[in-house]
């Protein structure tokens, strides 16, 4: 491989970062994470910021975000706050267990690493690699390869914290937990999150992520999370995402499940001005299943893309995609998914599904979804479909009296309700159903749950 | 078992076009370089405009790297190991088919190709293309009665210079991609026709191909023009000798339909596949696009896709014109090593433009069947519609089937579908076969018939026959 030219670019301060910090960030870490850290640094060099060119990233340009000027430092300025001051959840309901995570960096200093019932272990990446390597070190940079993707490469590299969950064996957690995302910053900010889950042999576990922004100011965002499902286990992730448009976030989750295991993947995007999602699944024991649901909403310039790779290693899996995405104005969106069947995966039932609704004429969305198939008794269909409300339906409720405008509210909320009641827990689902209703009622503001209202 | 039996007598089955036939070849030095061009150019007698034309996509061609993206696995191609141009020898002008080369003729009568006027029931009109220069055209002047000019392309050079440089690259320019740059810079020749306003084809014209000497790539190039209220379908076949090096062959086709023209495009494509080791066969890369630029303009493409050791290719249309309809049904069928990466584009630009795709791959032994499809709608195409069905049909537990399609929408009004399924045949269809005391080898032979009438039922009469038994051939019985 040659290196890349991008890198000559202002991308090359993401390889003088790692230069200036070297010291940090191979210091009193396990030393495995040394070697992967140097690794993901050339795995960097040569693959860079993906652009265009890439078929995985050609709806997207990356590049541009990247090369904006961000302060970058690998630990943000520390800021110290009263969250109810500023923030307030768009959960309050939610009997949850709480962790702060701002600009990337987990955001408790006195408890660093918490204990809850059952022995389960929630806190600070960057404390796990202290208090646990065996863990970390049996799974961390296991499932997300370097080598493929650049993103994963400058995480890998440069990431120095984020969350961190550790559920042992047989435990039932009754209670989700609530990990909420904040960006901060009184100038450009670049931050990265790296968070691992290790979800233990026939254990259950639940949890709900939302990502805010909290100041005015440009974001960039690469997050990366990893999650080994083990046997038997069930695990369920509801992600609201709802930063301002002048946020650029890409989010990579990877996970790793093996037999029998369960993972229910909801992704809601609500807002954010450049959102990309990335959602790889390895299915690799028998009786596997995961199901990614994803909900987007798009108006003005912005612009969301999912991206999604299911790979059926073994016989006897199942997996499920439903994507639906509203995009208003002159957004734009993308769906790109990919299933691989491998040879010998036989049994394996498939599915995939990417629908989309244009609301006005400037908005755009492009949908590639593929299969790739190498076992013959299979069942794997996909479908996508772009198109308005169905005027037959408008007509239906017209007729009857509802208005216009009411009755579109009532068919967009009716498609996206198909992805909001695929969520399991019931709060969770309630409060995201109204949060999407005032969505597409256009009622909800950038910085809805800022209590600053600096935009 | 029965199923191993069967899949063992199939793949016995030889390629019954493969032979060779001896003919006096006048075939230039292998190699590509400026003078190569220039000689392909003056060999031919052609105007100083192709001359240019050629050079043009030479250089540019020199600029260009192969394309990396399909899903295939492409051996490299050593393009100056090949001879750019290799033709029958040929006396004088021929008039009548007693002075075709016997042996020739026996080739065609080999591969039931009716050249000769006389015998001919189906009434197709036939340009006979060997190593890629067109050695015979029938009924020729019934055509020329109704105005429809049907010839071979280096003769359409030279006697409708005005209409060839109208038309020729104006749907493919030679910058579209490597291989239709490197088709411009030497292809030798190919089919040109043209129907005239308000003319309907009374009868179906058809190309054949045939790859023929050793070491040679083909390079035709077709060019279709159907002006204002005129309809023309056009059949295209092609068949090689068995050789155990890879042949490369890189058409061109361009089609363009006026106001309310329609054209309708058949292949059945059975180059030499290769033998079942994966040795040799026909590297088929080939790009055909069809521009309605007419309103109310339909182009139709039909292929039935069995031959080759790898397909790349994505016959297309372009809807400029208002209301303009654009078809694509495929039945791609790979078996042994064969790969390939078919589809097609459906650009829609004009408003209230249809398209619709049929897509049905069936691959058996360890084959790889890719689906690449786009259906691309602009801002301005109000009203779009597009439906794309896609299923995959594996024989097989070794083989393997892909589907990768883009769809890419700037207008609120379009309405796009796309729907894909991938299977294998049913154990209950089987089951409900042979209780009716259906042999396990006509069953799968009535399955996949079936699975793929949608599209066999698009080719004109003539074809679907043949197509038909095409299948049947490379596929019956390699399941159970």
């Amino acid at each position: 491989m040659e290196p890349n030219t991008a890198l000559l670019g202002p991308d090359n301060d993401y390889l003088r970062l790692f230069d200036a910090n070297r010291g940090k960030l191979t210091q009193s870490i396990p030393s495995f994470l040394v070697d992967l850290r140097k690794e993901a640094v050339e795995s960097f060099r040569m693959l860079g910021i993906p652009g265009k060119k890439n078929e995985n990233y050609r709806y997207i340009d990356l590049q541009t975000s990247f090369n904006n000027t961000f302060r970058k430092e690998l630990q943000p300025k520390n800021i110290t706050f009263n969250v109810e001051d500023i923030f307030r959840c768009d959960i309050p309901e939610l009997d949850a267990d709480v962790i702060l995570v701002l600009n990337g960096i987990y955001y408790d200093t006195h408890r660093p690493m918490r204990e809850l019932e059952g022995g389960i272990l929630a806190g600070s990446l960057a404390e796990a690699f202290r208090l646990f390597p065996g863990i970390v070190e049996k799974h961390f940079g296991k499932y997300a390869d370097h080598r493929k993707d650049g993103l994963v490469a400058l995480n890998t590299a440069l990431a120095t914290d984020g969350f961190f969950l550790y559920v042992p064996d047989g435990i039932q957690m009754k209670k989700p937990i609530q990990v909420i995302n904040l960006l901060m910053s009184d100038e450009p900010t670049f931050s990265q999150q790296r968070n691992l889950l290790v979800i233990g042999k026939g254990a259950s576990v639940s949890l709900v992520v939302c990502d805010h922004t909290l100041s005015p100011e440009k974001f960039l965002s690469n997050n990366l999370t990893e999650v080994f499902a083990a046997r038997d286990s069930r695990f369920e992730i509801t992600r609201l995402q709802n930063e301002h448009n002048a946020s650029t976030q890409v989010l990579s989750q990877f996970y790793m499940q093996e037999a029998n295991s369960l993972v229910n993947n909801n992704t809601i995007t609500l807002h954010g001005g450049m959102v990309r999602n990335n959602l790889y699944v390895q299915l690799n024991g028998e009786g596997a299943e995961n199901n990614a649901y994803g909900l987007f909403i798009t108006d003005q310039g912005q612009h969301v893309d999912n991206y999604t790779f299911v790979d059926h290693a073994v016989a006897h899996c199942n997996s499920n995609q439903l994507f639906k995405g509203v995009l208003d104005d002159y957004s734009s969106g993308a769906f790109n998914g990919r299933i691989l069947v491998r040879k010998d995966s036989q049994k394996t039932v498939a599915y995939q599904k990417n629908n989309n609704l244009l609301l006005t004429s400037d908005a755009r969305i492009n949908t590639k979804p593929q299969l790739e198939i190498y076992a013959d008794d299979v069942k794997c269909s996909h479908g996508a479909a772009v198109g308005q409300l169905d005027k037959q339906a408008m007509f239906y409720l017209q007729s009857r009296g509802i208005g216009r405008d009411e009755a579109r509210l009532l068919l967009m909320n009716a498609f996206a309700n198909e992805i909001i009641a695929k969520i399991q827990v019931e709060p969770i689902r309630e409060r995201i159903a109204e949060l999407v209703g005032k969505r597409l009622r256009g009622e909800l503001s950038r910085c809805h749950n800022c209590t600053m209202h600096c935009c | 078992m029965t199923q191993d039996k069967i899949l063992h007598e199939v793949t016995q089955g030889e390629y019954k076009y493969g032979f060779y036939t001896d003919i006096e070849q006048d075939a230039l030095p292998k190699g590509l370089n400026e003078d190569i061009v220039r000689m392909i150019s003056a060999r031919k007698n052609e105007p100083e405009f192709m001359l240019e034309f050629r050079l043009k996509a030479y250089r540019h061609w020199l600029t260009m790297k192969m394309p990396q993206w399909p899903h295939l696995k492409i051996p490299a191609i050593d393009y100056q190991e090949i001879i750019y141009y290799s033709a029958p020898r040929q006396k004088a002008k021929l008039n009548s088919l007693d002075e075709i080369d016997p042996e020739l003729k026996a080739t065609f009568d080999k591969l039931g190709i009716p050249l000769d006027e006389q015998k001919v029931l189906s009434g197709v009109a036939v340009d006979a293309v060997i190593d890629s220069m067109s050695v015979k055209t029938t009924f020729k002047e019934t055509l020329a009665e109704l105005g429809i000019i049907f010839c071979s392309m280096s003769e359409a050079i030279r006697e409708y210079p005005d209409l060839v440089k109208k038309y020729l690259g104006s749907v493919v320019p030679y910058t579209d991609n490597y291989f239709s740059a490197l088709n411009s810079a030497v292809f030798s020749d190919g089919s040109f026709c043209y129907i005239p306003k308000g003319v309907r084809c009374p009868m179906e014209l058809s190309t054949y191909f045939r790859i023929n000497a050793a070491n040679t790539g083909q390079f035709e190039r077709t060019l279709i023009v159907a002006d204002d209220d005129s309809y023309v379908s056009y059949l295209e076949g092609c068949t090689a000798p068995m050789r155990d090096e890879n042949q490369l062959h890189a058409a061109v086709v361009e089609l363009v339909a006026m106001e309310r023209a329609e054209i309708k495009y058949s292949t059945v494509q059975n180059w030499y596949p290769g033998d079942k080791e994966g040795r040799g066969g026909i590297f088929n890369f080939v790009t055909k696009r069809g521009m309605c630029r007419g309103n109310y303009s339909k182009i139709s493409w039909t292929q039935v896709e069995t031959g080759s050791a790898i397909t790349w290719k994505y016959p297309s249309c372009i809807l400029r014109g208002d209301y303009s309809t654009g078809e694509f049904y495929s039945v791609a069928l790979t078996n042994n090593f064969q790969q390939a990466d078919t589809g097609t584009k459906m650009i829609h630009i004009g408003k209230n433009t249809r398209s619709r795709i049929v897509s049905k791959g069936i691959s058996a032994g360890k084959s790889n069947n890719s689906y690449r499809g786009l259906v691309k709608v602009l801002k301005g195409a109000e009203n779009a519609r597009n439906y794309t069905q896609c299923d995959s049909l594996l024989l097989g537990d070794k083989c393997g089937a892909h589907t990768f399609p883009y769809i890419e929408v700037e207008n609120k009004n379009a309405v796009v579908e796309h729907e894909a399924t991938t299977s294998k045949i049913g154990e209950d269809q089987i089951f409900y076969c042979n209780q009716r005391g259906i042999s396990m080898e006509d069953a799968v032979g009535l399955i996949v018939n079936g699975y793929a009438r949608e599209v066999i039922n698009q080719l004109p009469m003539e074809f679907a026959v043949e197509a038909q038994k095409l299948l049947q051939i490379s596929l019956e019985g390699s399941v159970g």
